[in-house]
């Protein structure tokens, strides 16, 4: 019939126009100059953004190529817009907790081992950035917790420099000492990326070895300590402060003490500059000092058409003069051993961030435990109500079914 | 095609040609709709079947055919993505629950207000009745989030009276749940209530009613939304001949009698659009739900327009979304059926005021 014959062609039409749009593009190294290249980024603030430009602008001039930093408004959603359109960012920064899903799936190239400054990363971080045996991408520039505390709730509270806490019952009884009618003695995220560095000093761990171990007794006493200061009353969450994170609840003075990154400072210049503080480094559990490592690395997309431009950009991003130029604008941590070192160095005030490497461990990461994560930070907000191992019992499976998911 | 039985014989006489010129005037049309509406659906529906993982096209050759994998996750496999997809059904089921009977309700009473001859200051009522549907939501979400934290305008007012508010868009207790445990009535230790049922949900978390998270979400839905079906509705009363009213008070009919006798009544298409809109629209619901976060107030929440987003987007599970989205659409359909199933024309045995109103439409045309 002559009806269908017209829209059988009008189908057709369209599906050649759509379907030719959605053909992969040539897989080829490309060019090291004369390259327009785009970099997304998830940036902390105008501060970030400016700085990343203006290496970006440098590197750009020095080489012939043109730089284009698009600073997103929610970096892993128009990372995937950008992954399933074909048409991802030349260069990203890749998420640490996002990675590994990216790396099993193939989205990603194994790049870092070809850069010329490939052994300088700290080994941790080198580490956090290999999937299955191989280095995928360069280390941003990294960040630990560390323990902030606002000197004039501590002078008030009548102590000193001899009461930093270096242990939880020093932690548990300052925090007490710090709480006051209007503000809290602790806050930090009810979040796995702050409540976990508990159950790791605990001795607990999510993943040992081949086996989840989240159900362990000891991720259980680090659960209960937490509890214990909720009970105390000098524990309370940022929700609970009317504060969108921790950094805003020591910002108001509702919190004398958090658990927050370097990120800190900057968000402490910014919005409240008249917050005086300290960061020292956590203290330490049962089974000894433990912190978590954040780092987002230099991601480039799989078969890029610009790799020979992209990892010579990345050679000149990574490298400790820029990195350092980086911590002086916005106050991360450069990746690389003599970077870090010189960083100690050049910023004493941030010198605890640094000593945390040593008992760093990077946040659980595998592919698909970002929803088991997820919903355990959901569970987290009955943390000063339920039993720890009923917590722990869900995680346990939802992380173990996620495991065999990614392992089977 | 009932244009076919009046159409003369094909190929010959004056009207030859016409399918064609037919054809290439809706061209455009069938070509933007396919393009932009047919194409996308069936790739979605290619996607739900598939392991795509998101990156490059779905079409290409390493993509695998997963046949029903996905929708298995989502409804019948016992874990984590099951329970994330019941718990956004039982949320955004609440929801729709309150916001379509409280929105539709409303909106019919503020343009039966408006519509008065009596009113003073008409002009001012309607345009601030429908000032919140021309603002945008997200700019409304965040208005809402600073009236309703903890120390907030709402919690400051039902405080004079007394009340101690709670921390709105933080709690999770579901209001079911917190009336009964007003009557000493806590979460079933064992029995049906407490096991795992429907999509691994159990019934007492299905009983749990909106939560308070959620139920400032239908306070901001209604405040949102009402503005704009009020504006239908005023359209079909205006259409309401003033010959009509004054037959009913002639017959001695009161304003009460008036209303659920003739206004109602003849509102009956107006009224199955405004219930549509609202069911689509509230099984949808996202905006709202996207700029709060989606997963705080312990994920209750969450609806299955934002896991779709955040299966996909997020989790990289763009099989699942695009189930979760299928499953959605479906399910919308047959809400749709069944209510036009409802509220169809069933004669004068049941409605015996419908012979006053012979097939006279609502005006909406």
């Amino acid at each position: 019939m002559r009806t269908s014959q017209w829209s059988a062609a009008a189908l057709a039409a369209g599906l050649v126009v759509t379907l030719a749009a959605c053909a992969p593009a040539d897989e080829s190294g490309g060019e090291a100059t004369g390259q327009e290249l785009t970099m997304l980024i998830g940036s902390s603030g105008d501060a970030e953004t400016n700085a990343v430009q203006a290496a970006a602008d440098a590197w750009a001039a020095e080489t012939g190529n043109s730089v284009e930093v698009i600073a997103a408004n929610d970096l892993v959603q128009q990372l995937g817009q950008g992954f399933s359109g074909n048409n991802p960012p030349d260069l990203f920064y890749m998420p640490w907790d996002q990675f590994q899903t990216y790396a099993a799936q193939g989205f990603i190239e194994p790049y870092a081992d070809d850069l010329a400054n490939a052994g300088d990363f700290l080994p941790a971080l080198r580490e956090q950035f290999s999937y299955d045996g191989q280095f995928y991408c360069a280390p941003k520039d990294f960040s630990t917790l560390g323990l902030q505390i606002n000197t004039q709730a501590w002078a008030d509270a009548g102590l000193t420099d001899a009461d930093i806490p270096t242990d939880w019952d020093q932690l548990a009884t300052v925090a007490a000492a710090l709480t006051t009618d209007d503000q809290v003695g602790l806050s930090m995220g009810r979040e796995y990326a702050r409540v976990g560095v508990f159950m790791n000093q605990a001795g607990g761990t999510l993943v040992d070895g081949e086996t989840i171990a989240a159900d362990s007794a000891e991720n259980a006493e680090g659960l209960a300590y937490l509890q214990q200061l909720i009970a105390d009353g000098s524990l309370k969450f940022p929700q609970e402060l009317e504060a969108g994170w921790g950094g805003e609840a020591f910002g108001l003075g509702k919190a004398a003490m958090v658990i927050e990154g370097p990120w800190i400072n900057g968000a402490m210049a910014n919005d409240f500059p008249d917050r005086e503080f300290i960061s020292v480094e956590l203290p330490a559990g049962p089974a000894g000092a433990s912190t978590f490592a954040f780092s987002n690395c230099w991601g480039m997309p799989v078969g890029s058409e610009t790799r020979d431009a992209t990892i010579d950009l990345i050679e000149f991003l990574t490298s400790d003069e820029q990195q350092l130029a980086f911590a002086e604008a916005f106050g991360v941590i450069p990746s690389t051993e003599s970077g870090s070192a010189a960083y100690a160095e050049q910023f004493p005030d941030n010198a605890a961030f640094v000593a945390g490497v040593a008992s760093a461990t990077s946040p659980v990461a595998f592919q698909g435990a970002a929803a088991a994560i997820a919903d355990f930070n959901t569970q987290l907000e009955q943390i000063g109500s339920a039993d720890p191992s009923s917590l722990l019992a869900t995680l346990q499976a939802n992380l173990q079914a996620a495991y065999d998911e990614a392992n089977g | 095609m009932p244009r076919t039985a009046v159409r003369p014989r094909r190929g010959g006489g004056i009207r030859r040609g016409e399918a064609r010129s037919g054809w290439l005037f809706v061209a455009p049309a069938v070509i933007i709709t396919t393009v932009f509406l047919v194409i996308p659906i069936m790739l979605a529906l290619w996607v739900s079947v598939s392991d795509w993982n998101g990156f490059q096209s779905p079409l290409n050759p390493r993509v695998n055919f997963v046949g029903l994998e996905n929708y298995a996750a989502i409804t019948v496999e016992d874990g984590l993505d099951q329970r994330n997809f019941g718990t956004a059904v039982r949320n955004n089921f609440y929801y729709v629950l309150f916001v379509v009977p409280l929105q539709t309700i409303i909106a019919l009473l503020l343009a039966v207000q408006v519509n008065r001859a009596a009113l003073r200051g008409k002009g001012f009522f309607r345009t601030a009745f429908y000032f919140p549907s021309v603002t945008s939501t997200v700019a409304i979400v965040i208005v809402f989030q600073f009236l309703f934290t903890a120390s907030g305008a709402v919690n400051a007012v039902i405080g004079a009276f007394g009340i101690d508010g709670p921390d709105w868009f933080n709690d999770s207790t579901g209001v079911f749940h917190g009336i009964l445990s007003a009557f000493g009535v806590g979460a079933p230790t064992s029995g049906l209530l407490a096991e795992p049922g429907f999509l691994g949900i159990s019934g007492w978390q299905w009983l749990a009613g909106p939560s308070v998270a959620m139920s400032s979400l239908i306070i901001l839905a209604i405040f949102t939304t009402s503005g704009t079906f009020m504006l239908l509705f005023l359209a079909a009363l205006q259409s309401i001949g003033s010959e009509i009213d004054e037959a009913s008070l002639m017959d001695g009919a009161g304003p009460v009698r008036k209303f659920f006798s003739i206004t109602l009544p003849m509102l009956r298409p107006t009224l199955f659009t405004v219930l549509t809109l609202g069911l689509i629209g509230s099984w949808q619901v996202f905006d709202q739900i996207y700029v709060l976060g989606g997963t705080s107030a312990g994920g209750t929440i969450s609806t299955p327009a934002f896991l779709a987003y955040r299966s996909s987007f997020v989790d990289l599970q763009w099989g699942q979304g695009a189930a979760i989205a299928f499953i959605l659409f479906v399910f919308i359909i047959i809400l749709t059926l069944l209510q036009r199933w409802a509220l169809a024309e069933r004669g004068p045995k049941k409605f015996k005021q419908s012979k006053v109103t012979p097939k006279v439409q609502g005006g909406l045309r």
